[in-house]
């Protein structure tokens, strides 16, 4: 990988950043009594986005607000014009990472369907909460505005077509109850809070949760890792793979993904043991075996939808051959519209003849001359991948990604040197069970706490 | 912190606001949490396993505090002072969330953040017996955390998890 290419930062994404951060300012004081230099935050979001079809949308929307009468559409509109800026820095950073791996542009483009009112209620009262926090800022925080997300949430997780609003409105309130009073807050997560906020209000329109067109994927999925995605009530595990079609077209880089709702107490392995019976592409990967699929849906945007009846068990893959012979002729999967935001990038890669080190910002790959930091806080504790074992290795299969002004390195595995021989060390090598001494301990605790919950919950819900 | 750092952490977007909870034995006390503006949750009952305590201490000056069970009758225990209850309820919300963070919510002023400097703190303001008003609205929570275990898993992508990395650090 030209690692070197990643170093500099495209033209335009400092001014862009520059529009959403006097925003994301805005919204930190709150949308109803705006400061003289929040309002001026406003309209430079506004201008940012002039020559553009939102243009007199979000100029009206920037007015409204500068002078406190904003309503519900008005903050919608806001939201879109960060969107789109958002998007525009992804799409200037995803041609960066295209140049560095070398790799096929993905081909088609991603359509997202219109239309679907389903449950047009709750988004109502999903797009309120979201307004009332507009109004308020993080720095008007207190708990009731908080408390006005719990039942729009209790009533949106059971149902599956709104699982994605839910799961994020969740994880955000969390953020926020834990944060209360936002006036005494000493540091304000500005940017990831915009970020979050945007995102679901956009979510709550008509069509944001539309899924893209599905086609049937029947040929050979070869597992690359397994990222692992948390916060206090929900997890999810994502598969990173290259699927090699049956017809012979060229491979292509595809995911899959389980999740769930969970109690806090679930932690650690405990997040494998809930997402483990439901796809059986997990146990598959611990066992280091390919999949081969039959008629599995897969999206415009290379998700796989998983249903264990159309797929069994394959030969023995070894993720570092795939990483070596069939990545680099492998194209990257498209991104959804409304998933174009830095911070979402995710781009499956393979690294070897690095040094490693370290600088002020912790663990570094130095590759092709440029040292890359390791983001090795991603990396899931129930598992044997550790911080140290990426400092003694050779080869790395990782996820590069792109947060606060730098790319980084989510590694997913290792090749590392042990007893003179070469072994390979998974993030996600717990997923599918283990035999391991420390990951045995674990699997027990976490069996003990669910069990002890489940005899709770057999004994006093519905009484 | 710096300025430098303090800048970094208000531009990224993937910052981890609240560290997750640390692994700890449930049996005792099956669920506590820093909510609504109290250290609350609910305690297993030593002798009937059918009962529960709800249990509660507020983060005000007086640390008003309030146990009694799930069917409303009063804590015999929780009079004059802190009840067993409340006490393994203080335990094992410094084991699950670390006792900096429960100090820091409960507004408690102590040199060393342990159990027992919490505990002690709390104590010797003398804290004040509330009526358990609290009780039906904890033990609700208490019961949508447990459904949350009845909720289906979905292999179906929520792409929306993409904003909350994992952190390896602890409480």
């Amino acid at each position: 990988m030209r690692a070197d290419l990643l170093a500099s930062t495209p033209d335009g994404v400092d001014e862009a950043f520059a529009a959403v951060d006097a925003f994301d300012q805005a919204l930190t004081g709150g949308l109803l009594r705006l400061q003289p230099a929040q309002a001026t935050g406003l309209t430079q979001l506004a201008e940012a986005v002039a020559n553009t079809p939102l243009a007199s949308r979000v100029a009206e929307a920037a007015e409204k607000a500068a002078a406190g009468v904003a309503a519900e559409d008005h903050f919608v509109a806001l939201a879109a014009a960060r969107t789109a800026l958002l998007g525009a820095i992804h799409d200037a950073l995803m041609a960066q990472v295209q140049e560095a791996t070398g790799r096929a542009a993905s081909t088609p483009e991603v359509v997202q369907a219109t239309g679907g009112e389903a449950a047009k209620n709750i988004l109502t009262a999903a797009r309120s909460w979201l307004s009332d926090l507009a109004r308020a800022g993080w720095q008007g925080l207190d708990s009731d505005v908080v408390a006005g997300s719990a039942p729009v949430v209790s009533a949106m997780l059971p149902d599956m077509g709104l699982r994605r609003l839910a799961a994020l409105l969740d994880g955000f309130a969390a953020e926020l109850a834990a944060s209360c009073p936002g006036a005494t807050m000493e540091r304000v997560p500005a940017r990831r809070w915009a970020d979050l906020w945007s995102c679901a209000l956009l979510l709550t329109l008509p069509g944001g949760m539309a899924a893209t067109a599905i086609e049937k994927a029947t040929g050979r999925l070869l597992p690359l890792g397994i990222d692992l995605q948390e916060h206090a009530t929900a997890v999810q595990a994502q598969v990173h793979a290259v699927f090699e079609p049956a017809d012979g077209t060229q491979p292509r880089l595809v995911r899959a993904s389980v999740s769930a709702p969970k109690p806090d107490t679930v932690i650690g392995a405990g997040l494998w043991q809930l997402l483990r019976p439901h796809m059986s592409l997990l146990n598959a990967f611990s066992d280091g075996r390919a999949m081969e699929l039959t008629d599995m849906p897969l999206t415009a945007e290379g998700n796989l939808i998983w249903s264990d009846e159309h797929a069994r068990r394959g030969d023995p893959a070894d993720p570092f051959a795939t990483a070596r012979v069939v990545l680099p002729n492998a194209a990257d999967a498209p991104t959804a519209p409304l998933g174009r935001h830095p911070a979402r990038i995710a781009v499956p890669v393979f690294l070897e003849g690095y040094a490693a080190g370290k600088d002020e910002g912790g663990l570094t790959l130095t590759v092709a001359g440029h040292p890359l930091t390791v983001d090795a806080d991603r990396i899931p504790v129930a598992g044997p991948l550790t911080p140290e074992s990426i400092a003694t290795s050779g080869a790395c299969i990782g996820l590069l990604r792109w947060d606060a002004g730098a790319f980084r390195l989510q590694p997913l595995a290792v090749e590392t040197i042990v007893k003179k021989k070469v072994v390979a060390v998974h993030a996600g090598a717990w997923a599918g069970g283990t035999t391991d001494k420390d990951g045995v301990k674990a699997e027990k605790a976490a069996t003990d706490a669910v069990g002890v919950l489940r005899e709770r919950a057999g004994r006093l819900l519905r009484k | 912190m710096g300025d430098v750092l303090l800048s970094d952490w208000e531009k990224s977007s993937t910052v981890r606001v609240i560290p997750p909870a640390r692994p700890r034995k449930l049996a005792k006390v099956p669920f506590v949490e820093l909510a609504d503006g109290r250290l609350q949750g609910v305690v297993s009952s030593g002798s009937d396993i059918e009962r529960v305590y709800v249990s509660s201490v507020a983060a005000d000056s007086i640390y008003s505090f309030a146990c009694s069970t799930n069917n409303n009758r009063p804590c015999g225990g929780a009079r004059g002072t802190f009840c067993n209850h409340i006490l393994a309820l203080i335990n094992e919300a410094v084991l699950q969330y670390g006792a900096e963070r429960v100090a820091r919510y409960l507004r408690v002023e102590v040199e060393e953040s342990t159990t027992q400097a919490i505990t002690s703190a709390m104590l010797a303001t003398r804290p004040s017996h509330l009526d358990a008003l609290a009780a039906a609205s904890v033990f609700s929570r208490f019961l949508r955390h447990l459904a949350y275990l009845e909720l289906a898993p979905t292999t179906e992508p929520v792409p929306e998890m993409q904003w909350f990395p994992p952190t390896r650090e602890v409480a």
